[in-house]
């Protein structure tokens, strides 16, 4: 492509000034007629998209440009989850529940000023755990009210399963809070009791069936609730292979049928070391296909969230990236003031950008559509935000996937890896195990990669390039795409401009 | 009577501090502590010990052996 390279994340990068990123605005110019237009997807509504377009969790457009911190302040729960333990504590585990530590609402309040002031890409602050941000709600509350105070213009996100929630629903309603994820694994309490061992309910511990019916109930209600009061709900799903897999189908139904504007399937993780119920007793998760399949099969109900981390309940910074070693409680400093200088110019600097990549993306469309191709291909792009090609092979700790076909290019999913490259070398076990996590994908595009590890990608069938390094993620599949498929129509092959 | 919390097992997650009808549950430096005194096992108040009833961890919020 020929407009000026434009990367979001020199931008971004330590020391951030100000100044360097509005000149960095000018030079870009307006290269193309896009300036200023909107990146809103032209079937959603345009109240839902202003709620949802600076969410990295609730749209997929945004997660490119967007971050999002978790803050555990909020420990207490009141149900039990056989993928849960609480006891569990980790520095290096990426998984939701799992943080290094928990946080007073005051210390809360002083991290998420820290992160404001160097991570300008931060426009949400979640409370997911460990344990139920509705049930622990004193604690929810004072951390989101001192929070607001301070950064008035910071989204307010809050998951629970569901079951407090309805004793709350209005003050999270007066507390401006846009968006809320309810975990829903099933509406079936004979499933449930196989997921939940107890719940603890108006002073009373239950269990078994009865209690995954009053789980079941109160859930259903919340998701009225909400709705009701037009709060946005993500549902939460974990999928258990041989429990539930199959009824999230019905899962997806009944929270569609209650307003939940996003489902969100995860998979199951479950390892014997973990130390949670289904780790020890040997339920596995399921793959990366199998999780494919279930959400392919689910399209076509409430509206697939594909793009998630599953990010600890303590992780700071855009959803591919965890920066939360760098804020622990000793190192913030002990007075911090906001300066919402760097939030304010990174926003104008990616109201620029995203325009430009949302009318590239709906080029990318028309030239597929034009093709007339059937076949679909799947495609794993490394990426360090801002929708682009930027990251090497080597570097990446996660590709995110997309499936170019005959309607276009969408996005399916990331596959972790551990990288392959840590401090300049090649380790061949790792590159097995990046070959695994791309079964399915037949090609790999990223900002770089050696002669070494792409020939083994071939060796395996997986065919990878720099070639498109910086460019737009949608463009250079969709290049891709048509080298693959086009039909020629002339004596030229299609080609497509980025 | 009263019951005391496990130290060993607690993941001090704090529920039982907020279900305590009498406030007998404290923190003490990293710990949670139960106040023999101010504990009534629940006793005219609710159905079960509301600690026990609420610890995510079996076993963690038991009866303490009374005093000799
Ligand atoms: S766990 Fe999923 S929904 Fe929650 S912040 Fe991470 S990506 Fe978003
Ligand atoms: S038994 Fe009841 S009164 Fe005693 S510590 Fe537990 S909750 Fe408090
Ligand atoms: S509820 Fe149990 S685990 Fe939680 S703080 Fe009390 S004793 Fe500890």
């Amino acid at each position: 492509m020929s407009s000026p390279v434009f990367s979001l994340e020199a931008l971004v990068s330590a020391p951030i000034s100000v100044d360097a990123m509005r000149a960095k605005l000018q030079e870009g110019g307006c290269s193309s007629t896009s300036c200023g237009s909107s990146a809103k997807p032209d079937e959603m509504p345009e109240d839902v998209w202003d709620k949802i377009k600076d969410h990295p969790c609730y749209s997929e457009e945004a997660h490119h440009y967007f971050a999002r911190m978790h803050v555990a302040v909020a420990p207490a729960c009141n149900i039990q989850c056989n993928y849960c333990n609480r006891k569990y504590d980790c520095a290096n585990e990426s998984r939701p529940g799992v943080v290094s530590e928990k946080l007073t609402p005051d210390q809360a309040l002083r991290k998420v000023v820290t992160v404001a002031n160097e991570v300008p890409q931060l426009s949400v602050l979640g409370i997911a755990g460990p344990g139920d941000s509705c049930y622990d709600w004193k604690k929810t509350k004072a951390t989101f009210d001192a929070v607001s105070r301070e950064i008035p213009d910071i989204k307010l996100c809050l998951s629970t399963n569901g079951l407090a929630l309805p004793d709350h629903v209005d003050e999270i309603a007066e507390m401006n809070v846009d968006h809320v994820t309810v975990t829903i694994n099933m509406v079936d309490p004979e499933i449930g009791a196989k997921i939940y061992p107890w719940i603890f309910h108006q002073h009373k511990r239950y269990t078994g069936v009865e209690a995954a019916r009053i789980l079941h109930e109160r859930q259903m209600l919340s998701l009225e609730m909400l709705r009701d009061r037009g709060i946005l709900v993500k549902v939460n799903s974990v999928m258990i292979p041989g429990i539930n897999d199959e009824h999230l189908l019905d899962v997806n139904a009944w929270v569609k049928e209650r307003g939940a504007f996003l489902h969100n399937v995860m998979p199951l993780i479950s390892a014997p070391e973990h130390g949670t119920h289904f780790g020890l007793t040997g339920q596995r998760g399921p793959t990366a296909m199998e999780l494919k399949a279930l959400q392919d099969k689910l399209e076509g109900g409430a509206k697939l969230m594909r793009h998630c981390r599953q990010c600890r309940a303590d992780a700071v910074g855009l959803l591919g990236e965890d920066r939360g070693q760098e804020f622990t409680l000793d190192q913030l400093p002990a007075q911090i003031r906001y300066d919402p200088s760097k939030r304010a110019a990174y926003r104008e600097v990616v109201a620029h950008e995203r325009g430009d990549h949302q009318v590239n993306k709906q080029a990318v469309v028309a030239q597929l559509r034009a093709l007339g191709a059937e076949q679909t291909l799947l495609v794993a792009v490394a990426t360090k935000g801002g929708g682009r090609i930027n990251e090497h092979f080597g570097h990446a700790k996660e590709f995110q996937v997309y499936e170019a076909g005959p309607g276009g290019v969408t996005f399916v999913g990331h596959r972790k890896v551990d990288s392959y490259c840590l401090g300049g070398f090649g380790e061949d076990a790792t590159l097995d195990g990046v070959i695994a996590a791309l079964e399915g994908v037949e090609v790999v595009l990223c900002a770089k990669i050696g002669d070494c590890p792409k020939e083994s990608l071939e060796a395996a069938g997986i065919r990878a390039t720099d070639r498109y390094a910086l460019d737009y993620i949608e463009a250079a599949i969709g290049a891709v795409y048509a080298e693959q498929f086009g039909r020629r129509v002339t004596d030229a092959p299609l080609m497509l401009s980025a | 009577m009263a019951l005391k919390i496990i130290a060993s097992q607690c993941t001090v997650c704090g529920a039982c501090e907020f279900e305590c009808p009498n406030g007998a549950i404290r923190m003490k430096g990293d710990i949670y502590i139960v106040d023999p005194k101010k504990c009534t096992e629940c006793d005219g108040q609710f159905d079960e010990p509301q600690c026990a009833a609420v610890c995510p961890v079996p076993n963690t919020c038991v009866k303490a052996a009374p005093a000799a």
